[in-house]
């Protein structure tokens, strides 16, 4: 059944106004920091100042003698019941990973790793206290440059005897989706291109907006703990599995959550050891992060180093695809960890007939913070190869960067169309949104401009960046996640509750950081139902009210989540007809349903959903066999992923002179199939956005050669903010997903993964005719202006900051 | 973060503050608008016992016009010396620095007299300060000395001023009429300067009389282009003579080399910036 809602106006489709910003812009809302319990006792960590050592001794005697100290522990005073920090993504059966205690007593394998914690009244004494733990450290040698890791030069875990953690490899050829890309690239090098690169992806630091915190209360009958994460779902399960306590004890709460972007899918050992302390105290614990902790030991994303080798016939026609990586694991595998270039590793091919394919990565253990997912993982890494690729293949050919695309891309009357990747791209139309990105930009005008101030030898030169992307999102139908060895599934789980009065509380497995998912929930809801958008409640992150759900991230909870809410929003429906049947005295057959009301068709007679509500509740007169509640749960499982696209501009102005940078104009036009909240949308792409330049133009977590993260507050670690960046023109191109009803794609990592490589092209583009073929990321002014010198791509980033605080500032005048 | 616990004083004189240094020594800290001293604290970076806030002094706040000079008191805030008309007149330099410095909130908090006695390289009163030779009025317990903005600047973090002494005011040599501008090299905007040059130039009918330049990030202490200087005087105010002479720019500095540049680099963008500030303060 559908349910079309045609005289009055749809909520899908209208900009309505985030339900949920008011509390959450005033702060005026549960946040875990701002918690407090009875007798609430606080955490503060004591963190390892060395990238590798052993731990010598732990001396907490100073610490225990302090005011208002309570308890310090450290890793040795924990036998099981700390648990590990689990990797739930193994992606080789030869995997080789560490253990991952969340507090060793034996030996630290990244700075900011921690060794003890200190429990005290309050999070000031508690901190004051840290101070005072005297730790021993034998220094040992630290595994720090991922390619030198790679190489097994120094060790990052000795016993391991290697670094190199999984080699995962697919290759057309062997699954039998394409040709052998040898044989492709040997035939190039004879008669045809071979474009041959290597990019760096730096490493980031995810940023969100709250730092990571957790209470853990133990005194009720169920363990509680909230915590400040995307996926308390996943999170009870982790605990259960790791910590000797049965699921059924366990309760989760995320409360309002400000910002995850992947850096909050994590189980994190702050978050066990507060379990562990709580539990052994038998009081309500606190722990809330600094932003310094938070930069250091939160997990960081990307680091990765690609060799590329794209071969193509010499009109420009690709033949074929190899993609070598080596990404940086950091010091454990993480939940994710391993599995983040393998999301890339479908993608490389992108939009593009490739024939043949061939993709590997090498996951590499160091002494660095560990990395997972963050906003794209995967697939922002994979978007900026080939969409630098196809650039560089422009240039060879000497046409125009969209011409190489347009010769290459599926034409729209392709789709559906199997990739040389094994996945089915189900719609799309990268014609329609490059006509209409290029008809916002004005990019003939463009042009133009670029080659009279390339005449003219201006000092300002001009580029404009292509980037026609796609990527696969909505993780994910369980079966293909298996086959990739995901230690879960990817279904979402949805309940509709029926009020008596007619209102709707809809309850969501995939728990919002920001998102906006309680606006957008309810839109799809008033429509399906035919009841006003306020009167529909959404309910989520808390396992006691929504028991089942797999969570939020890989862009999943509208095409997953939400698929799950219409199927639980029908089976209301189909459970309502039966009874308002009996109550109209109609058959079921003769009814319809629209806009609210069963009507008995061809005469005036109806109801509304809320008078069946009503009457189902007082359950007084209803059919036969029929239970008294209308509240249906519905569990969804996609079969396939869905395939979001675009083509991003952007206009840049290069200062040959210093190497700076100006950007002029960013357009993009998305297909990302119908969308429920235009407001929502825009929110995501432009947020995107920046995200995604920023990793082009200014992000970059730097460590020194002893291992100390010397990037490590928001002096160095450059985040951009509304003054760095301008306004973007966005629009859409509307080509409906064929994989669920609503016919939506997602759309949260859409704008980063899509906007790096067009920047980076902007810049590269605007000075390739002074002899540079790459910067690398991020593109400061300085590798600007080096690269312009000398044509290479702008040499590495000096492993030091700048002091602006005095340490020598707190004595003395 | 949270700093170590530390006992805090609010004297109203500064008579009651130089007793109150002098009682503490070692252990004491004076602080100004915090924005330099409280990330220090609360990294734990260093922590003095006793904290003597100068914000309640009446008498260390406020810009005047003392004839040949315009005077502005140690704990007037950034914001409100931006904004000053007598400094737009007569240092027009400082107001475009202040302009530039770090974000609203800071130039809210932050005191002209903090930033100075701080004393990071990369500030960006530094430059100007030099530049228009400004006169630092220290004031201790023996009484009040004056000291030139070169010998002022030590160090990195070090300046003149005494343990037991505070800087109440700095007086600034009116540059009526001459032309200014700060050019700020940054990659994202509410940063410290990679590299920022202060000139101002006075120009006599198409000729540059006189230019002072002052350089921040371009050594251990804010730093005049004084080889610049001299080249430009009496120099017609065209884009070839101010080249030619900017190209001296980085004569006799040392710039560092960090994660926002290296030295090279650093002594270009001295170069070029210079150039660029002394064609605009000459309206050229
Ligand atoms: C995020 C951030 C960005 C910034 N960006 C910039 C920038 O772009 N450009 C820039 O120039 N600055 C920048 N600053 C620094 C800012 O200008 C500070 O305001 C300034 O450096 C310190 O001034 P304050 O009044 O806050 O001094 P405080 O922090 O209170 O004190 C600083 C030091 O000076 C001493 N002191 C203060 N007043 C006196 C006095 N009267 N006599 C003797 N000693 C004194 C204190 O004991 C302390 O050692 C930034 C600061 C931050 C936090």
């Amino acid at each position: 059944m559908t349910a079309t809602v045609d005289q009055v106006e749809r909520e899908i489709g209208r900009d309505r106004r985030r339900k949920e910003d008011q509390r959450l812009i005033t702060g005026r809302t549960r946040w875990t920091d701002n918690l407090t319990l009875p007798g609430m006792l606080h955490l503060a960590m004591v963190r390892s100042p060395f990238a590798h050592a052993t731990i010598t001794s732990v001396d907490t005697s100073a610490a225990k003698t302090a005011p208002n100290v309570v308890a310090v522990y450290s890793g040795a005073d924990f036998g099981d019941e700390l648990g590990v920090c689990i990797n739930a993504w193994p992606i080789t059966p030869d995997q080789v990973a560490p253990t991952h205690s969340p507090m060793p007593s034996d030996r630290v394998a990244f700075a900011g790793e921690v060794v003890a914690v200190v429990v005290a009244r309050s999070a000031a004494e508690a901190r004051d206290a840290a101070e005072l733990v005297d730790v021993e450290y034998d220094v040992l040698p630290a595994a720090l440059d991922l390619k030198e890791a790679a190489a097994d030069t120094v060790l990052a875990h000795p016993d391991l005897g290697t670094n190199k953690s999984a080699l995962w490899v697919f290759d057309s050829g062997e699954a039998g989706t394409g040709a052998p890309v040898e044989d492709a690239i040997a035939k190039a090098r004879t008669d045809g291109i071979v474009i041959e690169r290597e990019y760096r992806q730096q490493r980031l630091i995810p940023a969100f907006m709250e730092p990571r915190s957790v209470v853990v209360d133990p005194t009720g009958e169920q363990y509680v703990m909230y915590s400040a994460t995307q996926i308390p779902h996943i999170l009870r399960f982790a605990l259960a599995a790791t910590t000797g306590v049965s699921e059924s004890k366990i309760r989760v709460i995320a409360p309002d959550v400000g910002g995850g972007f992947g850096g909050k899918l994590q189980v994190t050992p702050e978050e066990w050891i507060a379990w562990a302390v709580g539990r052994r105290l038998g009081k309500p614990v606190k722990y809330t992060e600094t932003r310094s902790e938070s930069l250091l030991s939160a997990h960081h994303g990307r680091d990765q180093w690609q060799k590329l080798t794209l071969s193509a016939e010499k009109d420009g026609t690709v033949t074929g695809l190899k993609v070598e990586l080596l990404a940086d694991l950091g010091a454990y595998v993480a939940i994710v960890g391993g599995g983040v270039p393998v999301l890339g590793a479908f993608m490389f091919n992108a939009i593009y007939k490739f024939p043949a394919y061939h993709f590997s990565v090498q996951t590499v253990l160091t002494n660095k913070t560990w990395t997972d997912a963050y906003r794209g993982a995967g697939r922002p890494e994979a978007t900026y190869a080939i969409e630098r690729l196809m650039d560089e293949l422009a240039a060879e050919v000497g046409v125009d960067p969209i011409a190489i695309r347009e010769k290459n891309w599926i034409k729209h009357d392709e789709f559906p169309f199997t990739t040389v990747a094994g996945l089915e791209y189900d719609s799309g139309n990268y014609e329609a949104a490059t006509a209409r990105a290029k008809e916002m930009i004005g990019y003939d005008e463009l042009r133009a401009e670029q080659m009279a101030r390339r005449a003219s030898g201006d000092k300002v030169q001009l580029g404009i960046g292509v980037s026609t992307f796609t990527e696969m999102c909505g993780l994910a139908p369980s079966r293909v996640l298996g086959t990739l060895d995901y230690g879960a599934g990817g279904w979402e789980h949805a309940s509709v509750r029926m009020l008596a009065t007619g209102k709707v509380e809809v309850v969501t497995g995939a728990s919002a950081h920001g998102q906006g998912h309680e606006t957008a929930f309810s839109q799809i809801v008033a429509d399906r139902l035919g009841v006003a958008f306020e009167d529909v409640e959404v309910l989520h992150g808390d396992t006691q009210v929504a028991p089942k759900g797999l969570d939020t991230y890989g862009s999943r909870s509208l095409v997953v989540g939400g698929e799950a809410l219409v199927k639980a929003a029908d089976k209301v429906i189909e459970k309502a007809k039966p009874i308002a049947a009996h109550l109209l005295e109609a058959s079921a057959d003769d009814l319809e349903f629209a806009n609210g009301r069963f009507s008995v068709r061809g005469t005036d007679q109806g109801m509304a959903m809320a008078e069946v509500a009503l009457a189902t509740f007082a359950a007084h007169n209803l059919p036969d066999g029929v239970e008294a509640s209308l509240d249906s749960d519905a569990t969804y499982d996609p079969v396939n992923f869905n395939f979001p696209h675009g083509t991003h501009l952007c206009a840049m102005e290069v200062d040959t002179e210093t190497g700076e940078l100006k950007m002029r104009k960013y357009v993009c036009c998305d297909d990302i199939g119908n969308i429920i909240n235009p407001l929502i949308v825009s929110g995501q792409v432009h947020g995107g956005l920046v995200q995604g330049i920023a990793q082009a133009l200014w992000e970059e977590a730097v460590y020194d050669d002893s291992g100390t993260l010397v990037s490590g507050s928001f002096v160095d670690y450059l985040l951009p903010t509304a003054a760095d960046t301008i306004s973007f023109e966005v629009d859409h191109t509307t080509s409906p997903s064929l994989t669920n009803t609503l016919g939506t794609k997602g759309v949260g990592e859409a704008g980063t993964i899509a906007s790096t490589p067009a920047v980076v092209n902007a810049v590269v583009d605007a000075v390739r005719h002074l002899g540079v073929n790459d910067i690398q990321m991020p593109c400061t002014p300085e590798r600007v202006w080096r690269a312009i010198q000398d044509g290479g791509s702008g040499g590495a980033t000096t492993e030091a900051a700048q002091p602006h605080f005095d340490e020598a500032e707190g004595a003395g005048a | 973060m949270i700093p170590a616990a530390f006992d805090y004083l609010a004297p109203t004189s500064v008579e009651d503050a130089l007793a109150a240094l002098a009682e503490h020594g070692d252990d004491a800290k004076i602080i100004a608008g915090g924005q330099s001293l409280l990330p220090v604290l609360r990294m734990r970076l260093n922590a003095p016992e006793v904290l003597i806030d100068l914000g309640k002094i009446d008498s260390l706040r406020g810009i005047r016009d003392d004839g040949d000079a315009i005077v502005i008191g140690a704990m007037t805030p950034h914001s409100v010396v931006g904004s000053d008309p007598l400094v737009a007149e007569h240092a027009a330099l400082i107001s475009k620095a202040v302009e530039h410095l770090a974000d609203a909130q800071i130039r809210h908090r932050g005191t002209f007299g903090g930033a100075l006695a701080h004393a990071d390289p990369a500030g960006d009163l530094g430059g100007p300060a030099v530049a228009l030779g400004a006169q630092f009025v220290i004031q201790g317990a023996g009484g009040t000395r004056t000291v030139g903005a070169d010998d002022f600047f030590v160090d990195l973090f070090e300046t003149a001023i005494g343990d037991d002494e505070i800087l109440t005011e700095v007086r600034i040599p009116k540059h009526t009429g001459w032309g200014a501008r700060h050019e700020k090299f940054v990659r994202i905007v509410h940063q410290w300067p990679i590299v920022a040059v202060a000139a101002t130039v006075r120009v006599d009918g198409g000729t540059i009389a006189e230019a002072r330049i002052g350089m921040a990030n371009m050594g251990s202490t804010p730093v005049r282009a004084r080889a610049v200087e001299e080249a430009l005087a009496g120099q017609p105010a065209t884009e070839d003579a101010v080249r030619a002479a900017a190209e001296r720019a980085d004569e006799g500095t040392n710039p560092p080399s960090d994660l926002n540049g290296d030295a090279d680099y650093r002594r270009h963008l001295s170069r070029v910036l210079t150039r660029r500030a002394v064609l605009a303060a000459a309206g050229a």
